[in-house]
């Protein structure tokens, strides 16, 4: 395996690099739009359920479906990057718009109640109220998506377009194990560095919860 | 968009090899194989660990690892080891469906309530019936809910075992692409994805009538 990274770093590298752009822009861009999304859910009540139900069957369309159905729809080539990033980040939302609602419902309303109490109009209280109070159940949702995503980009190998997936497709054709290893390593670790990392800012961000959990500490 | 492949009654007839009904069989084939063997390793173990507490740890993290490994890797590199055929794609399907039923089975034992678990011994229940009578159906609904969403991921998933030259509904997607025969294509992207919303719809229809009346509150609602 060693030797097959030393002969082909230049082609691992750029699946890896490939491979994390396709992953995390996705991330961004669905966080981006799940946020207002969410946010809407909670404040017209009358649209969470067909938040939730739309959310639910757009989860259930296969990726390599909807990696092969958006150039029709979207009018890109086949081929095109745009297609992958385009069907997660419909994943994302999908995933996100749900638990961003689900998190911002379960702020306890007595909390809100004394900051608009406190004269926080509704856009200061959702900023310095309610997104930190659910900002963990948010990000618990942020790694699922993200860990999800870095696996799924692999299945675009199939039509092309699939970071470390190509590595795969490329060990299946010639019948050889190495590149298949690499690849699924280099995929894991990705997914565990991604998932490490959204952990650590959600420690930076929301110091009052280590207080909380050690009591006196 | 071209429908005139998913609309052609040629490609509707029964017993006719590559045509819809011979194709989503294989497609379920697979799925409900994968899903029993899943069920079979998940849901001791889930419900050993959640009824003794012993290895929560692994329930726990099972999950996390368990989206994180490429399905598609992990099916061709089974098929480098033991060759073309059903075997590879039924443990790389079985890998992707167990992480959920395993966490779902953990996380819904866990959630039972205390005090229950407590009267059922104080009645005089052995271990055994605390579990199949107690534990177990009030578990069940959040078990239900793991099993739907293995049951959608292992549809959907399905679809790859076409690339390692089987059937399924991947044939049309893979074959299509080789051809670039869009219409083809397109009518296995829409077939797949109807397929998984009315498995769901089934699914939520079967969990209505295996879960007990007392857990779902209709019970309550019928004494009133």
């Amino acid at each position: 395996m060693i030797q097959y990274l030393n002969n082909n770093s230049a082609v691992v590298l750029d699946a890896l690099q490939q491979h994390i752009w396709l992953a995390l822009l996705p991330v961004l861009l669905g966080f981006a739009i799940a946020l207002p999304l969410g946010y809407l859910g909670v404040r017209f009540t009358w649209l969470y359920h067909p938040l939730v139900n739309t959310s639910g069957v757009l989860y259930s369309i296969p990726s390599l479906a909807l990696f092969v159905f958006l150039p029709v729809l979207l009018g890109t080539k086949v081929l095109s990057p745009i297609n992958i990033v385009v069907a997660l980040t419909i994943y994302t939302v999908a995933l996100l718009a749900r638990t961003v609602a689900d998190g911002l419902r379960s702020v306890d309303p007595t909390v809100t109640q004394a900051a608009t109490a406190m004269g926080y109009r509704r856009f200061r209280r959702l900023i310095d109220v309610e997104l930190p109070v659910a900002l963990p159940v948010i990000l618990a949702g942020l790694r699922v998506a993200t860990v999800a995503n870095i696996s799924l980009v692999s299945v675009g190998a199939l039509i092309g377009v699939g970071g470390l997936g190509q590595l795969f497709t490329r060990g299946f054709q010639l019948f050889y194990l190495e590149p298949i290893l690499v690849g699924i390593i280099l995929s894991v670790a990705l997914a565990g560095i991604a998932d490490l990392v959204i952990v650590l800012i959600q420690r930076a961000v929301t110091p009052w919860a280590r207080f909380q959990r050690g009591g006196t500490a | 968009m071209n429908l005139s492949y998913l609309f052609d009654p040629e490609h509707w007839q029964f017993g006719v090899a590559g045509g819809f009904p011979q194709l989503i069989l294989s497609h379920l084939g697979y799925s409900a194989l994968a899903l029993l063997f899943g069920v079979i390793i998940a849901l001791p173990v889930g419900l050993y660990i959640g009824h003794t507490g012993r290895g929560s740890f692994l329930a726990i993290n099972a999950g996390n690892a368990g989206r994180s490994l490429p399905t598609l890797g992990l099916l061709m590199l089974m098929v480098t080891l033991l060759g073309l055929g059903l075997l590879p794609v039924l443990i790389a399907l079985t890998v992707l469906v167990v992480p959920p039923i395993l966490t779902s089975t953990y996380a819904g034992m866990r959630a039972v309530d205390h005090s229950v678990v407590d009267a059922a011994r104080g009645m005089g229940m052995r271990p055994w019936q605390v579990l199949t009578r107690v534990e177990f159906p009030m578990a069940l609904p959040v078990i239900m809910g793991g099993f739907r969403s293995a049951a959608l991921q292992v549809i959907a998933t399905a679809t790859v075992a076409a690339s390692v030259g089987l059937g399924g509904l991947g044939r049309l997607l893979i074959d299509g692409l080789a051809v670039n025969d869009y219409s083809r294509v397109l009518a296995g992207a829409i077939v797949v994805a109807v397929l998984a919303v009315v498995l769901d719809l089934f699914l939520a229809l079967v969990q209505r009538w295996v879960v007990s009346p007392g857990m779902s509150g209709q019970a309550r609602r019928a004494a009133t």
